[in-house]
């Protein structure tokens, strides 16, 4: 006779456990206090504030030209997006027009650190879920973005490329040949991607139905980018409010409704394809001129309030400034995507397994520096 | 709906607030204790339909506290900034996190650096920083020395 299998009362009770900070699944320095019941998830509460560093304190006592450089260690994957709202803000203020080849390349590069970030989020969720061999391909093709990154601007992952009024320096003579290599390189590479991944039996039973969350309740909680566009909420900055060169090229808003973590994936999958047909679109058609219009070397903003939305690799980033007409902002606020997609992640990982948060915060995506700022 | 229409259909839910187009977005100034009221109209009524809270941020004024809440809806795309100020003895300004969810990290942040009380919150307690802090950070008269690291 089978021996009766007793579950302990022990077992049945609601305990509480900490994720991180120290976990490789969290990405980063983020502490989650889980309360499980057996394996099911009740309740998430992220701890942030490990690496805070208070950068808007900071900035209140820093020029506009010194902030381009903090906005860089905010979403550090989405370096370019971060130095554009800023340089965007600053240049509304004072009612600069920068040069067409300025838009143009601040878009190509826009798209390059779009499709780097969504590589290296590629193979960092392979390896949540366990496929190690994602990591390998992901990091081998983000190296190329890399190398062009560093022709041009001089580094590899903060760049601080941008500056009010333009760019920092020309272009690498090689840059557009590197480019267009680097397009066919990927357009080739990337069905791999879909081989390996998307399609793959283990990943989709992971995937698929998890984490579901409404387009209702992605605006609520203001969820942005990839994540809220695979729940279908339109948000796509590029689209709606045009910076740079976007109303020029024309692109496609990946939008996906069934909201789980798998539609979040093919998303930015699909989000690569876009931004390699946006830079195809300019990189033969790069404006001849100068790379900045000439600034004061000390920018004082006319008193007033500024706010610039930028689409960066993870969602909507902003910059909200108010100025008194002082050489730095009387107050400076960054509104970081990933912050808001976290206050989400309590709500899409209730009554699922441990397992699954990985994989939906995975889906997430989160840079914990932009969380802490 | 350009931003008369807005002006027009807000002034006919709320005739206490105060509206005033600056260079980029409509400004709205309300009363704390008219606000969340307001709030609730913003987003249910369907042709104002602001339902996307894309940012919360708090000030310090220097003689006031204020929450600057910028708002924009998906359907119709327009844009508001409503600005709500207290008291800096005593900040109280009721919670928007029951009408737009994201607000309830927002503002946890907004009162561990401002140290603004927002009302009904369900769960304000500092967010970056410890518990055992001393004074808010972001406020222009904070000093620096009584936190030692």
């Amino acid at each position: 006779m089978a021996e009766e299998i007793i579950i302990p009362e022990a077992d049945n009770q609601e305990i509480s456990i900490n994720m991180g900070p120290q976990h490789p699944s969290t990405h980063g320095v983020l502490r989650l206090v889980l309360s499980l019941k057996g394996e099911m998830v009740q309740k998430v509460e992220p701890h942030c504030g490990y690496i805070h560093r208070g950068i808007e304190k900071m900035t209140e006592s820093m020029t506009y030209q010194q902030i381009i450089h903090l906005t860089d260690r905010l979403d550090y994957l989405s370096a370019h997006m971060n130095n554009a709202a800023v340089c965007l803000a600053v240049e509304k203020a004072l009612d600069i027009e920068v040069p067409e080849r300025v838009k143009v390349i601040r878009t190509i590069m826009d798209e390059l650190a779009r499709i780097a970030s969504h590589q290296l989020w590629w193979c960092s969720f392979g390896m949540d879920l366990g496929g190690l061999t994602c990591f390998f391909y992901g990091l081998r093709d983000r190296e190329k973005i890399l190398d062009i990154f560093e022709e041009t601007t001089g580094s590899r992952l903060i760049q601080s490329f941008y500056c009010p009024g333009g760019l920092m320096a020309d272009l690498n003579p090689n840059f557009q040949k590197k480019v267009k290599d680097f397009i066919v390189y990927f357009r080739k590479i990337l069905p791999e991607y879909d081989e390996l991944l998307s399609g793959n039996i283990i990943m989709m039973e992971r995937a698929k139905g998890i984490g579901k969350m409404s387009k209702e309740d992605a605006i609520s909680y203001g969820m942005t980018g990839p994540s809220g566009r695979g729940s279908g909420f339109s948000c796509d900055v590029r689209k709606h409010h045009p910076y740079h060169a976007y109303d020029k090229v024309k692109f496609n808003e990946v939008l996906r409704t069934e909201g789980d973590t798998y539609s979040r994936y093919m998303v930015r999958i699909d989000e690569m394809r876009e931004s390699m047909n946006i830079i195809e679109q300019l990189i033969d058609n790069i404006p001849a001129g100068d790379f900045a219009v000439k600034m004061k070397p000390i920018i004082k903003l006319p008193e007033g309030e500024y706010y610039q939305r930028v689409e960066a690799a993870r969602g909507e980033f902003g910059v909200y400034i108010i100025s008194k007409g002082e050489k730095n902002p009387y107050r400076m606020k960054f509104r970081s995507p990933n912050f808001c997609n976290l206050s989400a992640l309590d709500t899409l990982t209730r009554g699922h397994k441990i397992a699954d948060l990985v994989a939906i915060g995975g889906s997430l995506d989160y840079v914990i520096p932009d969380i802490d700022r | 709906m350009t931003n008369q229409e807005l002006k027009d259909s807000i002034l006919k839910i709320e005739p206490t607030a105060v509206l005033n187009e600056g260079k980029q977005y409509l400004n709205l100034t309300v009363a704390s204790d008219k606000w969340h009221d307001l709030a609730q109209q913003l987003k249910g009524n369907k042709e104002l339909a602001f339902d996307y809270l894309f940012n919360l941020t708090g000030v310090d004024y220097g003689d006031t506290l204020g929450v600057v809440y910028h708002l924009e809806s998906t359907t119709f795309h327009h844009v508001i900034v409503v600005k709500v100020s207290a008291d800096k003895q005593n900040p109280q300004i009721p919670t928007i996190c029951d009408i737009w969810r994201t607000a309830e990290f927002h503002e946890r942040e907004a009162f561990d650096f401002l140290g603004i009380q927002f009302t009904n919150h369900p769960d304000l307690r500092r967010i970056f920083l410890d518990e055992e802090w001393k004074g808010y950070p972001l406020r222009k008269d904070y000093d620096p020395s009584v936190n030692t690291i």
